[in-house]
């Protein structure tokens, strides 16, 4: 499979605390990626390094090949990466269709449409007049990956999708997964139920404090691995 | 009768209030930018008119053909390559580099156009009046009235209507993810701030043929802005348009018990409005 992300030692900072140190990561096109990792370990930061939300002048993010790395946040969305940003971070003022049409401001081309994403989560479209942060979380939550969706993306980063919900409504958002996959949507999601991680994803990785603590196939890890992995030494699993 | 003809001219006054004001409260809301030259731009528009009436012989309310478009693409280009690298988490920075400018437009003007007070005359609409009973109302006032409702209107069809409204609301709610969206930011920061110009120039150009105005009019301005978008509330158009009328007819109230009292009014009523309702009477609704 070809190559979608080949990352190499990236550092992220806050002002002078760092966060990240020298991750390496790879993803092929149309795989599922599970990132998991204690409270603190740096997932959201490293995904708001990918989608340039966090400046990484200088180093290299390579992204189907052209390095991203730098590049303002609005053109990596354009070339085609997406975000359902950890806490969801709708817009209040706008109404749940109005926050799924800017996901289309992005401008990309492909099966995703108001249409295509009111019915993978039908309730958007009974909902679609109501300001968007009056919705429950579980819906709240369909809001944020619908308007990542619109966007078309060819990777898709969702963070931390089932915080905070309760498990029935957290099968409804897993069970939208293999329909965002048909299309051939790569999607790295961070996870804080080890389980769900294993079971929706082809590879895993595990951060701790900064550092990648443990990767491999997701049907080759035990969670005693990872469990290690989420406070203990570096391991790898091939 | 006197006092119902104050208030009806307070409200009409109220309207060009709230073009003052619009311009203020947008660039607040979409990048929490306080403008502090937005006084000294009115001022500029309205000599941008003056500049024009005498050259080219322009009816002053056409001269918006020309100083519209100029105060728009300035406001953009201003933003793009000034404004925008003291926007950010502080908001000292972008206080300190207005208030420059705000010196140095003063400065400019007074070089340009000397203290001497100025005001354009509309010709035949100066005069004319209609009768409604007893009451009698300018043909300025209204037509002032009347361009701040159809701008507020407009302005609110944009954000309601449009893809560029909705991202600019978006940047107001939550700008840091914006670029999520595949928007520039800085893009739609000068949008707004070319928005806010075009309202600038036409509360100037009004002003001009409204009252009396020199080089060191624009600070007042300014404080009826502020005043006019505290007491409406931020981040609601049809609020600031409630702002400047309630500003209008707090002075109109004022000027017809002593005429030294008419800004005095409009500042009490707005520190009581501040104290007893900070967050202003219309603020915008919160999900
Ligand atoms: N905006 C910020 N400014 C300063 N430090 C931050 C900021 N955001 C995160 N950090 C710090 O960076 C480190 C990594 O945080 P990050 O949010 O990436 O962790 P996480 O793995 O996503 O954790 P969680 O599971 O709690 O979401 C933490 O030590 C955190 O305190
Ligand atoms: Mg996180």
């Amino acid at each position: 499979m070809s190559q979608l992300l080949k990352i190499e030692d990236l550092d992220a900072f806050y002002g002078d605390f760092q966060a990240l140190f020298e991750i390496s990561f790879e993803m092929a096109e149309a795989e599922t990626v599970a990132l998991v990792g204690a409270n603190g370990a740096g997932k959201s930061t490293f995904l708001k390094c990918l989608t340039g939300l966090l400046p990484t002048r200088g180093q290299r993010i390579l992204y189907r090949g052209n390095n991203i790395a730098g590049v303002p946040a609005f053109k990596i969305a354009r070339q085609g990466i997406a975000m359902s940003p950890e806490g969801r971070r709708l817009f209040p003022s706008l109404s749940v269709k109005e926050n799924l049409m800017l996901g289309a401001n992005v401008g990309r081309k492909g099966q995703w449409d108001l249409a295509a994403v009111q019915a993978l989560f039908p309730i958007l479209e009974e909902k679609r007049d109501i300001p968007a942060t009056l919705l429950s979380g579980g819906q709240q939550q369909m809001v944020a990956i619908g308007r990542a969706l619109m966007s078309n993306p060819a990777l898709l980063l969702l963070d931390e999708v089932s915080l905070g919900l309760a498990p029935v409504i957290v099968r409804d958002i897993y069970a939208a997964l293999p329909k965002i996959r048909t299309g051939g949507t790569a999607v790295l999601l961070v996870e804080q139920d080890i389980g769900m991680a294993m079971q929706v994803s082809d590879r895993m990785y595990c951060f701790q404090e900064g550092h990648v603590s443990l990767q491999g196939v997701s049907a080759d890890m035990t969670r005693d691995m990872i469990s290690t992995a989420y406070f203990g030494r570096e391991k790898e699993v091939q | 009768m006197e006092w119902i003809n104050a208030i009806v001219q307070g409200i009409l006054l109220g309207g060009l209030y709230a073009l003052f004001a619009a311009g203020l409260s947008l660039m607040f809301g979409v990048m929490r930018f306080v403008n502090l030259a937005h006084g000294d731009f009115i001022v500029a528009g309205a000599f941008g008119a003056l500049l024009l009436v005498e050259s080219l012989g322009l009816h002053p309310l056409l001269t918006l053909v020309i100083v519209l478009p100029v105060m728009a693409a300035f406001g953009y280009v201003g933003q793009r390559l000034v404004l925008n690298r003291v926007v950010g988490r502080d908001i000292l920075p972008s206080i300190l580099v207005t208030f420059g400018f705000s010196v140095i437009l003063q400065n400019l003007m007074l070089e340009q156009f000397s203290a001497d007070s100025q005001r354009l005359s509309a010709g035949a609409l100066d005069t004319a009046s209609f009768g409604i009973g007893s009451l009698s109302i300018g043909a300025v006032p209204l037509l002032m009235f009347g361009a701040a409702v159809a701008v507020l209107g407009g302005l609110n069809w944009f954000f309601g209507h449009t893809n560029t409204g909705r991202l600019l609301r978006a940047t107001s709610d939550d700008g840091e993810i914006i670029g999520l969206m595949g928007a520039d930011r800085r893009h739609l920061f000068a949008i707004a701030t070319a928005l806010a110009s075009a309202v600038v120039a036409i509360a100037g150009v009004l002003m001009a043929v409204k009252t009396n105005f020199d080089p060191s009019a624009g600070p007042i301005r300014l404080l009826f802005a502020f005043e006019a978008v505290i007491i409406g509330g931020l981040g609601s158009l049809w609020g600031t348009l409630a702002g400047g009328i309630i500003l209008g007819v707090a002075q109109g109230i004022g000027a017809q018990i002593d005429p030294g009292l008419q800004i005095l009014a409009g500042h009490i009523v707005f520190l009581i409005i501040l104290v007893v309702r900070p967050q202003g009477l219309f603020p915008k609704q919160k999900g």
